[in-house]
């Protein structure tokens, strides 16, 4: 407890599915989820391996405390070698999926293989069976969620699946749970369908059990209390969702606008968490009808929007009047700031048409900010795009291109590439705004110093999740830094990236971290498990998670000098606000990292490190 | 006032205590007809199967309710009514002097016309001196026959199986409970039955019963014969209305009363197995033997014997069975109005089945097996006539959904 | 005064934590399909809605109950099982029209909310307050219980 100490190892080449007992040496050194399934990955995987041969695997995974009444306990990981990047990949996701695997009796399922034709995995309780997806193939998420959900007759079933992007090759698709939630990044959608995996349907009812309930029930209620109390937590992601920091980013001057050529968006407030709630003129309604919690969340930070029936994506379109996922930060920044469109209903269309096909906002709103300075640099032509017009803030270029890309059709299919190799097919390279391949998200680095070091650093690429320093920088959590200096940045971002390893492996929810700290996550994790977890036990299972996962990236072929960022970042001074004149200083920053983490001056773990950590 | 009811079983017990809190001061007497402390027939099983010792059957379980609600239980049976003296005469001679009559004297099992159905070793499984009887003879091992595979039968049947006899039922009709189950979930039943070892022929009649020593020899119509310690009849009730006879109630299939339980003479009422029952599915009139029904009969006969109004607005089908684990349940036109559209969800190989009958906007009737939870809100949708809206797409797409769509429609999420 | 669950399904975001709350209080372990409250989460429309027993007046379940093994509780108005007299027969899963009581295969008891003998785990828990445990008279039970109206056969006298 609460480990189910069951995993599913499902064979996708002999279509078996077998049940063998977790390792529980290291459970108690990997935690769970991401540090866990990163460890089974790296131990059972040629690092350089193709990631979409069958040779790489696909891991689900759920940590300890999820599907328990810990707050935010929803979470689960799908944990692989990304075809985007090539360097390891894991994204989390919430909604009711992972509370429901882990309630079948499994603390993973590990993929391998690939199946000779579609199917999916069929999961209740210990029975596990790969059943025929042709009729799925070639459907979105939304249909295939209906159709298991129907054919089993099981309304309660939970479904995790990819679209049609995945089929085709995008490689930027998302793993989309429960209609709307997400493991969004890296493509580990796209490996998913390499495998030719269309769904895992999960239907569990053993339920989790922990340790000591009394001191779990103590301590998760304690923590819930913290969550309550806290003014973000309790009042600003439930109102606003993550789009309360639209305003707020942009105010600070470090929300990435046009591709990253400004760090200003003047439409920002039009596609804000203030607007979302604004009255519309047109119909007379909001486009934000309620919050929604993910299984077990205290903080209900999800949104959930109705586009304007009037509006032209969907006027004729009734299959999408209903409500649906609406826009957390990232997706409006990257739809939105990116691409410099300001049209919100248009920014809620391409995200329902995100989560409907399963693929990653941020990269295809990165990607298609992109594509569009290259189209109005002339190196994409209308022959191109089908006579799309990719201009920068058109609205209607985004909705069309983001249904060319979930059907991986005409233009779509470059912007499936992602822009790393889209702009080195225009030769431009220096125009994607990606590190090891992965786009960066809503936060300007020459605005938030910081962020940049986290992103350059960053295991599976840039990524905020990873090592939110925002939260210091902007926000004032757990202490107030200046997001402009380049001092003390290194420590702060090791401290960061090691604590989120650690919650990311525990089976909750990073925004908890606005309010805990480790403080308060390791009471409950040690009252649910064995062993015995403290926060400095929980910091040194984060750093030696970090160093596991950076030893993969070398193995893979990285090196230290791929821990950089995007030259517009780093030579093209922000032009606006706060950071006028700044450029992000990553040179000053870097350097020091590595010593901060007991790496070689080329960014290697040290023989010390790795012994300090048992690596 | 004297308010006497004939008959202990879950109605006459329901009507005094209803009595009792709406006529504080009256003077209350009910009259068994077995001389046993009021009991629910429903609850023998489980004691054949070993769940519960016998004082488990008993309707209420605190010791001293009746001396408590100063409800005086006498033993009876009674033979005679006297509408026109208002009395009641009991077995013996003895009578009892009413101001308010309730009749609910229940019903008794049918031995149909089959040569040898009066043999020692040949048990209806009604009372509680049927189940000792039982009790002695199904012992782990022997060989046992049940008559019947109604809904009685069947669950007669678990309890037998559960003694570890060798079990063998006998139906006349094509399937398991045909009155309760269509062919599909009948024959699922049977096929689960036979799963769990016990011998169900179907479309079998009894031809006659001879004695083979302390034994019988029970022959069939296909012209097998079976060799068994005991004979279990459960071929159907009938209502015990003979003792009216002479006494001016109107009976048809059961009692006839109006809809405020009141029968066809003054001051006398009647509630239970004993009274037909308007069915509000098919608009039909019949007596309608489940627990939900008599319990409302006897609640609102006591209310109008009371002196308060209360009506009787009909009666909805509805069964629960569970046959060796396997839980059906039937509601109201399980079986269509013929013109209706219909939802069906069949998992086979795991006993799981669900079929919905609509007529129009409404939900009219149903029958489930192998379906866990909230089924009672089939009741609801159909008793309450929920206008399903969206919902009637939604259930014909997957009838699983039932509970939401109840919920749904309650609380406006249409 | 009667105490009563308050159910505000507006405020309620679909979390579950009532059902978490309430199988650990009863079967110590983390199980929502075990959980005798449930949240209806309806994803196009956006709405959730918490959803259990209300402890109706008319008391179908009670009143079924061949061997007396549901009792109303006359200080607060509980009905709950006894658990060591349900024989299992399942009438009352078939009886409440609501749905809210329900079978247990595994104990072979029929179950449902006791309002946690008057400390409800499921509005301890809820973080939005869309559960409260408030006095009788103010719950906004007014809604299920005309629905209950609607599928009474058997009005009660006014008493």
């Amino acid at each position: 407890m609460s480990w189910t100490k069951k995993i599913l190892r499902v064979n996708l080449t002999k279509g078996t599915c077998t049940s063998e007992p977790l390792n529980m040496d290291w459970a108690y050194k990997y935690i769970g989820q991401r540090g866990l399934a990163t460890k089974y990955l790296i131990e059972e995987i040629d690092p350089r391996v193709d990631p979409l041969s069958p040779d790489n695997k696909l891991i689900f995974a759920t940590g300890p405390l999820t599907g328990t009444a810990a707050s935010t306990s929803a979470r689960y990981s799908v944990i692989t070698k990304g075809p985007l990047t090539g360097a390891i990949a894991c994204s989390n996701s919430g909604g009711y999926f992972g509370a429901e695997l882990k309630s079948a009796g499994w603390d993973m399922i590990i993929l391998e293989g690939k199946a000779a034709g579609p199917v999916y995995l069929h999961i209740e309780n210990d029975q596990a069976s790969l059943l025929d997806a042709s009729p799925l193939w070639g459907t979105s998420t939304w249909h295939t969620e209906e159709w298991i959900k129907n054919t089993h007759q099981d309304p309660m079933m939970r479904v995790a699946s990819v679209g049609i992007a995945a089929e085709n090759g995008v490689l930027y698709s998302a793993v989309v749970n429960d209609l709307h939630r997400a493991a969004g990044r890296s493509g580990v959608g796209t490996v998913m369908a390499s495998k030719n995996l269309k769904a895992v349907c999960v239907r569990g009812t053993l339920g989790i059990g922990v340790r000591d309930p009394k001191a779990f029930m103590e301590a998760a209620t304690k923590a819930k209390k913290v969550l309550a109390e806290n003014a973000v937590t309790s009042v600003g992601l439930p109102t606003h969702g993550t789009q309360v920091l639209m305003n707020v980013i942009n105010e600070v001057g470090a929300l990435p606008t046009r591709n990253a050529a400004d760090v200003q968006f003047e439409g920002a407030s039009d596609i804000s968490a203030e607007a979302m709630r604004e009255v519309r003129r047109t119909d007379g309604k909001t486009n934000l009808i309620a919050n929604q919690a993910c299984f077990g969340c205290t903080i209900a930070c999800g949104r959930v929007s109705k586009i304007d029936q009037t509006h032209y994506t969907i006027v004729n379109k009734p299959e999408y009047w209903h409500a649906s996922g609406g826009l957390e930060y990232e997706a409006a920044w990257a739809l939105g700031a990116a691409t410099g469109v300001n049209d919100l209903e248009a920014l809620t269309y391409a995200n329902f048409i995100c989560n409907e096909q399963a693929i990653d906002p941020i990269t295809f709103g990165a990607t298609l900010g992109a594509a569009m300075e290259l189209y109005e640099d002339g190196l994409i032509t209308d022959e191109e795009t089908g006579g799309v017009k990719l201009n920068i803030g058109s609205a209607e270029a985004l909705t069309t291109m983001v249904e060319l890309t979930g059907k991986a059709e005409g233009f779509g299919k470059v912007l499936g590439l992602g822009s790393k190799r889209l702009c080195e097919k225009y030769g431009k390279p220096e125009l994607s705004m990606s590190v090891k391949g992965l786009e960066f998200p809503a936060y300007d680095p020459r605005g938030i110093q910081g962020i940049g070091l986290n992103y350059a650093t960053s295991n599976r690429g840039a990524c905020h999740v990873r090592g939110y320093t925002v939260a210091s920088e902007i926000l004032g959590i757990p202490e107030k830094t200046d997001p402009l200096v380049t001092d003390g940045k290194a420590g702060l971002v090791k401290a960061f990236q090691d604590a989120t390893a650690a919650v990311d492996s525990a089976g909750i929810c990073l925004f908890t971290t606005f309010a805990w700290s480790l403080e308060d996550i390791a009471p409950q994790v040690d009252a649910a498990c064995d062993g015995e977890w403290t926060v400095e036990t929980m910091l040194e299972a984060g750093e030696r998670i970090w160093n596991m996962e950076r030893q993969f990236n070398l193995a893979a072929g990285f090196t230290g000098k791929d821990d950089t960022l995007p030259k517009r970042l780093l030579k093209d001074a922000a032009k606006t606000g706060p950071a006028k004149g700044l450029v992000s200083g990553l040179d000053k920053m870097l350097p020091e990292y590595y010593q901060v983490r007991g790496w070689s001056t080329d960014g290697v773990p040290t023989a010390d490190t790795l012994g300090r950590l048992g690596l | 006032m004297h308010h006497v009811i004939i008959g202990t079983g879950p109605a006459g017990v329901s009507a005094a205590e209803t009595l009792r809190r709406l006529n504080p001061g009256s003077k209350i007497t009910m009259i068994g007809g077995e001389g046993e402390v009021p009991y629910s027939r429903m609850a023998i099983p489980y004691v054949l199967d070993g769940g519960i010792k016998e004082q488990g059957t008993h309707l209420r379980q605190d010791k001293g309710h009746y001396e408590r609600l100063d409800i005086e239980v006498l033993a009876g049976p009674v033979t005679r009514i006297d509408a026109q003296h208002k009395l009641v005469e009991l077995l013996g001679g003895s009578a009892v002097n009413y101001d308010k009559l309730l009749i609910a004297a229940g019903a008794s099992p049918v031995k149909p016309p089959v040569p040898g159905l009066d043999l020692p070793g040949v048990h209806h499984c009604w009372t509680l001196g049927d189940m000792r009887v039982i009790e002695e003879l199904a012992q782990s091992g022997e060989d046992v026959v049940l008559m019947g595979a109604g809904f009685i039968g069947s669950i007669i049947l678990e309890a037998l199986k559960k003694r570890g006899v060798n079990l063998t039922v006998v139906e006349l009709g094509d399937r398991m409970v045909p009155r309760m189950l269509d062919e599909t979930a009948g024959g699922l039943l049977k096929q689960w039955c036979i799963g769990h070892g016990v011998d169900v022929l179907t479309d079998t009649g009894i031809d006659r019963v001879e004695p083979d020593g302390e034994r019988l020899s029970v022959h069939l119509t296909s012209g097998a014969s079976l060799s068994a310690r005991l004979l279990v009849v459960a071929a159907g009730v009938k209502p015990n209305t003979g003792f009216l006879t002479g006494s001016g109630i109107k009976v048809g299939r059961g009692i006839v009363v109006d809809a405020h339980q009141q029968t066809s003479l003054p001051d006398i009422y009647a509630a239970g197995d004993i009274v037909e029952s308007h069915d509000i599915s098919t608009g039909e009139v019949s007596v309608m033997a489940i627990q939900p029904v008599v319990v409302d009969h006897a609640r609102v006969a006591a209310t109008n014997m009371a002196g308060f109004k209360a009506r009787y607005e009909g009666a909805l089908a509805m069964n629960v069975l569970d046959t060796l684990g396997l839980i059906t349940t039937s509601f109201g036109l399980w079986h269509g109005t013929g013109s209706g559209e219909q939802a069906m969800s069949l998992d086979a190989e795991n006993y799981k089945y669900l079929r919905l009958e609509f007529d129009g906007d409404h939900l009219v009737g149903a029958q489930s097996l192998g379906l866990p939870e909230h089924v009672g809100v089939l009741r609801g949708l159909i008793q309450s006539r929920i206008d399903l809206g969206p919902w009637k797409q939604r259930l014909m797409a997957n009838p699983h959904q039932l509970a939401a769509a109840y919920v749904a429609c309650t609380n406006g999420v249409c | 005064m009667q105490k009563a669950l308050a159910i505000d399904a507006g405020k309620c975001t679909g979390c579950k934590q009532c059902e978490l709350a309430c199988s650990f209080e009863h079967e110590g372990i983390f199980n929502v399909v075990r959980s005798r409250i449930r949240v209806f989460i309806f994803e196009e429309e956006a709405r959730f809605v918490p959803y259990t027993c209300t402890q109706c007046d008319q008391a179908w379940c009670m009143q079924v109950c061949p061997v007396g093994a549901i009792t109303s509780d006359p200080m607060s108005g509980v009905k709950s099982v006894n658990a060591a007299t349900c024989v299992g027969c399942k009438v009352c899963t078939i009886a409440c029209p609501f749905g809210t009581i329900n079978y247990n295969a595994g104990s072979g008891k029929v179950e449902k909310c006791d309002l946690c003998g008057g400390d409800p785990a499921c509005a301890r828990e809820c973080p939005t307050d869309a559960i409260t445990f408030i006095d009788a008279g103010l719950a906004g039970y007014a809604k299920m219980q005309d629905w209950a109206a609607r599928t009474d056969t058997a009005p009660q006298a006014a008493s």
